[in-house]
């Protein structure tokens, strides 16, 4: 746990938000997205948002797999789990996700659904293996950092011949998000990029360890972004957001990396090797918040097809609609903060969440209303 | 209630290891079981008189009461199991009026096949418990419900104390300006039942702090210290007892992270499982709200006591329209602290 203090120590905090606050220009505007739920949740957690100067405004992005996961995925979900026999697997913080009509796995549960909360896929290859009479589906979710566990819990399934176990399969991809925040989605226009109101980028940290720093080039290249792969600690997260300070008054624009302890220019071949084996991109996949996006989820390759949940199941995608007046899409691309919507801390709290950056702990809207209300008190 | 009633049969055959539909039938064989398992461990006269009630002696004055129901998995943890949770978290509840925990009750609701040496466990446990917290269990029920519809055992006790102050201790006494104490590291119980179920390993095993209260409090209030409100965070952990004490008092409370102790091992598995000690829940620890010129008394008083030892000044009240908690982070930046939305449900990534 060393290691970890060290990036939380206040003195290097300090330090480095001082540096900050000397080299912001006064006279302009830094608007930083951090694209994780993770960096969200560090600043709000360590209140990082106090130590910065008011020019430097942080706007949260979409990188948070919980809360882009639309209502027809997690409805596919509960008719998995609803039929005869099934046990479904699942990460923690799915069991809250609102579904159609706000019906979450929790309530599907308390209803008779079999549901497992397990901490990893290998815990739902365990699952398979003590139970084999049961069908146990493992609800896969993430970015490309749980996409190998993933791939792996399938790998050792097959070798294991635990015909009872199957994926049902909602990995997405970081930079067909972030290509959709900065205007280069299916249905672009031209106006769409003026109204992404951003001037850099905190990159992915976890994601990155596989990724590497290539996906991200588009970002600068195409969109004059700036990007700095950040880690998740708070004196990460403030380092980070100098290096992006320093870029624009520097008026560099390229991929920086903060977080090198853990992150190579290559990322992880092997992960990424085994990602492509086992998946190929899905032709469109829809977001909650941001709708369909072209070539940005995965789905398994046809000679692991025996592992496919939707197929064995045979559940087809439905879309469901979305709340009205819900401000998330625009949340999401940073064009509005939480309090900008109606809907907030009114209609949709955490107990009864209405729209995506609220579902999970590392939405926005959630970090807002559990970490930052007294500041719009107090403002 | 049916009492715990004197035994009458035989002692319990060898062989009948399990809990049958019949232990809860009212006949012979319950009142084995009762002999057996729960007389055999609880042994005091109020029992012994085999009546359908106590009946106790007291006092003029008040008496506080209180009950809770343990409803837990799994049944035996790191550091307790259910029948010591049952005695002290009933004992905590009654104690943090002020008043002095005397007796308590106890209902089992037990699910067919249950294993006899499991409950006899339990029940010794119990006994341990109520002999170290001071008090008696006097009188108790005993139920059998069929396979499947319980899940091994459920535990309800009911406690009465004595001598509780005329203007009893709580959150409607407290005022700007007052002090908030913690009596020791938190999130100890949750993290030691989280760990145990995620079969994490660490270097230590975590321990589920389980402990009756009741004597930590009275060294607190022997120091004189002017004590306006105590409670034990069990559920929610401390971020709820600290919004139930802010929602109550119609009073901001503002709390410095430093200061909180968090026990090393419990900080490195709430990062693993992505929780906040702080929402994590503790069953041998105490808030206690006491008038800012007394707070370093009662933080005396509560590290000379072996359940106070790493007590500390975590933070203060204060007006505050919205009645929102706030923390002062460790990198120096400002947060709320939110009540939980529902269990402590852990982050993927």
């Amino acid at each position: 746990m060393k290691h970890l203090t060290e990036y939380r120590d206040a003195d290097r905090a300090r330090m480095i938000a001082a540096a900050i606050g000397r080299e912001a220009l006064p006279e302009r505007r830094y608007r930083i997205m951090e694209f994780c739920g993770g960096h969200t949740h560090a600043i709000f957690r360590y209140g990082l948002q106090d130590l910065l100067p008011g020019n430097v405004e942080m706007v949260h992005g979409p990188g948070c797999p919980v809360c882009v996961l639309p209502a027809g995925r997690l409805d596919m979900a509960m008719r998995i789990a609803e039929m005869p026999g099934v046990i479904l697997a699942t990460y923690g913080d799915m069991m809250r996700v609102p579904g159609e009509k706000g019906r979450s796995l929790l309530k599907a549960k308390a209803e008779g659904a079999d549901i497992r909360m397990v901490y990893s896929a290998a815990d739902a290859v365990a699952l398979a293996r003590d139970n084999p009479e049961r069908q146990i589906v493992f609800l896969a979710i993430g970015f490309e950092t749980t996409t190998p566990p993933t791939a792996l819990a399938i790998r050792q399934a097959k070798a294991e011949g635990l015909a009872n176990f199957s994926v049902f399969v909602n990995h997405v991809l970081t930079p067909a998000a972030l290509a959709a925040i900065l205007g280069q989605s299916d249905d672009k226009d031209a106006d769409d990029r003026d109204m992404v109101e951003i001037d850099g980028i905190l990159g992915p940290s976890h994601v990155s360890v596989i990724t590497g720093y290539e996906p991200y080039e588009f970002a600068t290249k195409a969109y004059g972004k700036p990007v700095v792969i950040a880690g998740f600690e708070p004196v990460d997260v403030l380092q980070s957001i100098l290096m992006v300070v320093r870029q624009l008054n520097e008026q560099r624009c390229e991929v920086e990396n903060q977080y090198i302890r853990a992150v190579g220019t290559g990322g992880n071949a092997i992960a990424r090797k085994l990602m492509a084996d086992m998946f190929e991109r899905r032709q469109s996949f829809e977001w909650r918040g941001l709708g369909w996006i072209a070539d940005s989820a995965l789905k398994l390759r046809p000679e692991w097809q025996a592992f496919d949940a939707e197929l064995r199941f045979d559940v087809a995608y439905r879309s469901l609609a979305e709340t009205k007046s819900c401000e998330c899409p625009a949340i999401l691309r940073g064009q509005k903060k939480p309090v900008d919507c109606k809907l907030f801390a009114k209609a949709c709290t955490p107990e009864t969440p209405l729209g995506a950056c609220m579902v999970s702990a590392e939405g926005s809207c959630a970090a807002y209303y559990t970490y930052g209300r007294h500041r719009e008190a107090a403002a | 209630m049916n009492v715990l009633a004197f035994p009458k049969g035989k002692p319990m055959a060898r062989g009948s290891e399990r809990v049958e539909m019949s232990h809860g039938a009212g006949g012979r064989a319950m009142q084995r079981l009762i002999a057996d398992v729960f007389h055999a461990a609880f042994d005091n006269a109020e029992l012994a008189r085999g009546e359908d009630q106590a009946v106790l002696p007291v006092a003029a004055g008040r008496i506080a009461m209180s009950t809770d129901t343990f409803v837990i998995s799994p049944l035996f943890f790191p550091g307790g199991d259910i029948g010591a949770l049952a005695v002290n978290g009933t004992v905590n509840d009654v104690a943090m009026s002020g008043a002095t925990p005397l007796w308590l009750s106890a209902g089992f609701i037990i699910e067919e096949g249950f294993a006899i040496d499991d409950l006899k466990r339990i029940a010794q446990s119990m006994a341990r418990a109520a002999k170290a917290a001071g008090v008696t269990i006097v009188t108790g029920d005993t139920k059998v419900v069929e396979r499947g519809k319980g899940d091994g055992v459920f535990i309800n006790t009911a406690g009465v104390g004595i001598g509780a102050p005329d203007i009893p201790l709580g959150a409607a006494r407290i005022e700007a300006g007052d002090a908030i104490l913690v009596s020791g590291t938190v999130g100890d119980h949750g993290v030691a039942i989280m760990a145990h179920r995620a079969g994490l390993q660490f270097e230590t095993t975590i321990e589920s702090d389980c402990a009756p209260l009741n004597g930590l409090i009275a060294a607190l209030m022997a120091s004189g210290a002017r004590v306006k409100a105590l409670r034990d965070p069990t559920r929610g952990g401390l971020s709820a007892t600290l919004n139930e004490f802010a929602q109550a008092a119609s009073l901001g409370i503002g709390i410095i992270e430093e200061a909180i102790p968090v026990r090393a091992e419990v900080f490195g598995a709430c990062e693993l499982l992505g929780l906040d000690p702080i929402n994590v829940a503790n069953e041998g620890k105490l808030v206690a709200v006491v008038d800012a010129r007394d707070a370093d008394a009662a933080l005396a008083a509560m590290r000379a006591h072996p359940l106070g030892q790493e007590a500390a000044i975590i933070g203060t009240a204060h007006a505050d329209p919205h009645h929102f908690v706030t923390m002062r982070t460790r990198i120096g930046g400002q947060r709320m602290i939110d009540w939980l939305s529902g269990d402590p449900l852990p982050r993927i990534c």
